[in-house]
């Protein structure tokens, strides 16, 4: 199960569970599940533009709430779907560092398969943690 | 059925959650349902209604409105009125999209004169209203000009020619918050919103063609003090949008802000990190209060340009001014937002930071804040429904004191957007709806079908609650014959 999304925990909004082996996975099952609320065939997203992204955070948690939370600023700002091509997650002195390289295009409404935009990650019922498989997150998304 | 045994009932449509309900609640915690509406509330409605309940400074009672359901931080239909000497400030209170709100639009036209037209009417504001995912608007603005957009508001449209005075006195605070102070936000919610002015956005975010029939007139002295039976089968233009962009990083940058001060500097311990929150007279909670009124102000003058919009289509396509077809605004009503206002506390006035979140001012009548026409009526309240099934215009009661002249603002979900994609499908919901004479354009079939009327609570069994608990009167339901969606 890398993502699921869950009807339990809102009405709404958008809630979503996402797991992987490493957190890295974990930050690109979370991108996608973010994504996917926008647009529904993500894989008619091609990969035009890339950016390269780099995050500090002290913790596991607040790195995937940046990270999920710039993904949502490029969309309103440049109009751009983008989702992360490589990612590299490494301790730094602040905490935790990401760096990401993110590939997509602009928002195309013939070819993109437009559903909500999503507003803000919630800190409701937000989790990021270390389950025995690797990691684990569960994410409300405000739309 | 999620109702705590603990939940007591007050009057037909009140029920309490006392302080012994959970540990660390200041105050008891009021919902405002029929019977069948609490049965039906989730029970995210019970546990973070008396979450909000635990907030410092809070006064009197939490509320929850009828159409309440699970929100993040405060339930949807939250209220909470917090003492500012000791009281928190909490953008979970307020939520992501700052002042979205409703605006109505009266217009002279019948709907015999409309329906001829009405395929032509939504297909022309479908085409100039930029609706869906990531929209950018259709006011051009540089970064700086965005700056005093959101310092003025609607005043900024008025100079600018895009709103009338008699608009800016229709308008919730005359359309402006005093006291934004650009200083406040940050260079990444500019960059965010300042494409976005003259956009309705997606989700439930909509505009409407709707009628006023005569047997769904509730009160007449009040319709016609609203200027809703001047033809009849009038129709009225409502819609639905807020901040964009701009007012949802607001909220993300101070919530992050909140969390990473609240107990370290101010010792406030929270029971979810969704209410983080600061005192109001800290350097934060101020800082966020004027950002906060940024995002209020980008709401109005994003709402107003869409009127100004609005205007031109009708005018394009009926052949006449917007003077002549009517085009005159009945009011302009936020739903999201904080707001210092003065209420009787133990037989005193006070002033107080009351949070409305998913809810809307119901002021009664002679209250001041209101214009001048509305002293007598109480204030208009503009109840957006599903766009299957209706909605409503309200009035304010003198007796909603203890809510803090406060109301509900919509129907209120019963079925998650999740379940709701999975149940229906939007373009045979589209075409059912047009059967049933709603003439829907959308950007996404996918959000369309998670908008569906049976996604939300029944609207009129919510108005008949706010009315029976004293709090919004009824003065007209309105029926949807013409709908844009993001």
């Amino acid at each position: 199960m890398p993502f699921e999304y869950r009807g339990d925990i809102a009405h709404a909004d958008v809630a979503f569970d996402a797991s992987a082996s490493t957190l890295g996975e974990l930050f690109r099952e979370a991108a996608q599940a973010t994504m996917q609320v926008m647009v529904e065939n993500l894989a008619q997203v091609r990969p035009a533009q890339t950016l390269e992204l780099k995050l500090e955070q002290e913790n596991e948690e607040m790195l995937l709430f940046d990270f999920l939370n710039e993904l949502i600023f490029y969309k309103d700002a440049r109009r751009l779907i983008l989702l992360p091509t490589e990612i590299a997650i490494a301790p730094s002195d602040g905490g935790l560092t990401v760096r990401a390289t993110l590939a997509g295009e602009e928002i195309d409404p013939i070819r993109h398969e437009l559903m909500t935009d999503v507003k803000a990650v919630t800190m409701l019922r937000y989790k990021v943690e270390r389950v025995p498989q690797g990691w684990r997150a569960t994410v409300v998304l405000d739309v | 059925m999620n109702v705590p045994a603990a939940l007591k009932r007050i009057s037909e449509t009140i029920w309490e959650l006392p302080v012994s309900y959970k540990e660390g609640m200041l105050v008891p915690a009021r919902i405002v349902a029929s019977d069948k509406l609490i049965k039906e509330m989730d029970a995210g409605v019970f546990e973070q209604v008396s979450n909000v309940a635990t907030l410092p400074g809070i006064q009197r009672y939490a509320y929850c409105m009828p159409d309440g359901h699970w929100g993040y931080g405060f339930p949807i239909g939250g209220v909470a009125a917090m003492d500012p000497g000791s009281g928190v400030i909490s953008p979970g209170g307020i939520g992501f999209d700052i002042n979205c709100g409703m605006r109505l639009v009266l217009t002279n036209l019948t709907a015999e004169q409309v329906q001829p037209k009405l395929h032509q009417l939504v297909d022309r504001l479908f085409a100039r209203i930029p609706t869906g995912v990531g929209c950018h608007g259709f006011v051009k603005l540089k970064q700086d000009d965005f700056r005093t957009v959101v310092q003025q508001g609607s005043r900024w449209c008025l100079k600018n020619g895009f709103a009338t005075q008699e608009d800016l006195e229709m308008t919730e605070e005359g359309g402006c918050f005093p006291g934004a102070d650009t200083s406040h936000i940050s260079e990444k919610a500019v960059e965010r919103g300042y494409n976005q002015l003259g956009t309705l956005g997606s989700g439930n975010h909509y505009c409407e063609i709707q009628v006023v029939q005569p047997e769904n007139i509730m009160d007449q002295e009040l319709a016609r003090a609203f200027g809703l039976t001047t033809v009849p089968n009038q129709v009225v233009i409502m819609f639905h949008c807020g901040s964009r962009g701009f007012g949802h990083q607001v909220a993300t940058d101070y919530l992050k802000l909140f969390l990473s001060v609240m107990e370290r500097k101010y010792g406030i311990k929270i029971v979810d990190r969704e209410l983080a929150c600061a005192p109001f007279h800290s350097p934060e909670g101020q800082a966020y209060f004027s950002a906060m009124k940024c995002a209020v102000n980008m709401a109005f003058a994003n709402r107003q340009v869409i009127l100004h919009r609005i205007r031109e289509v009708f005018s394009d396509l009926f052949h006449a001014s917007p003077d002549e077809l009517g085009l005159r605004m009945v009011y302009d009503v936020a739903h999201n937002t904080a707001k210092l206002e003065r209420h009787l506390v133990n037989g005193s006035r006070k002033e107080l930071l009351v949070h409305r979140k998913g809810s809307t001012r119901a002021f009664g009548p002679g209250l001041p804040g209101l214009p001048e026409c509305y002293q007598k009526t109480g204030q208009p309240v503009i109840i957006g429904g599903s766009m299957e099934t209706g909605s409503y215009l309200l009035a304010g009661m003198s007796t909603g004191g203890d809510a803090w002249y406060t109301t509900a603002h919509g129907s209120g979900r019963t079925m998650s957007r999740h379940e709701a994609k999975k149940s229906f499908r939007g373009d045979k919901l589209q075409r059912d709806m047009e059967q049933r004479g709603i003439y829907v354009r959308t950007d996404s079939f996918g959000g369309l079908a998670e908008e569906a009327g049976a996604a939300y609570k029944n609207i009129d069994e919510v108005v008949e609650a706010t009315e029976l608990a004293g709090l919004s009167k009824r003065v007209a339901r309105l029926v949807p014959i013409g709908n844009i969606k993001g």
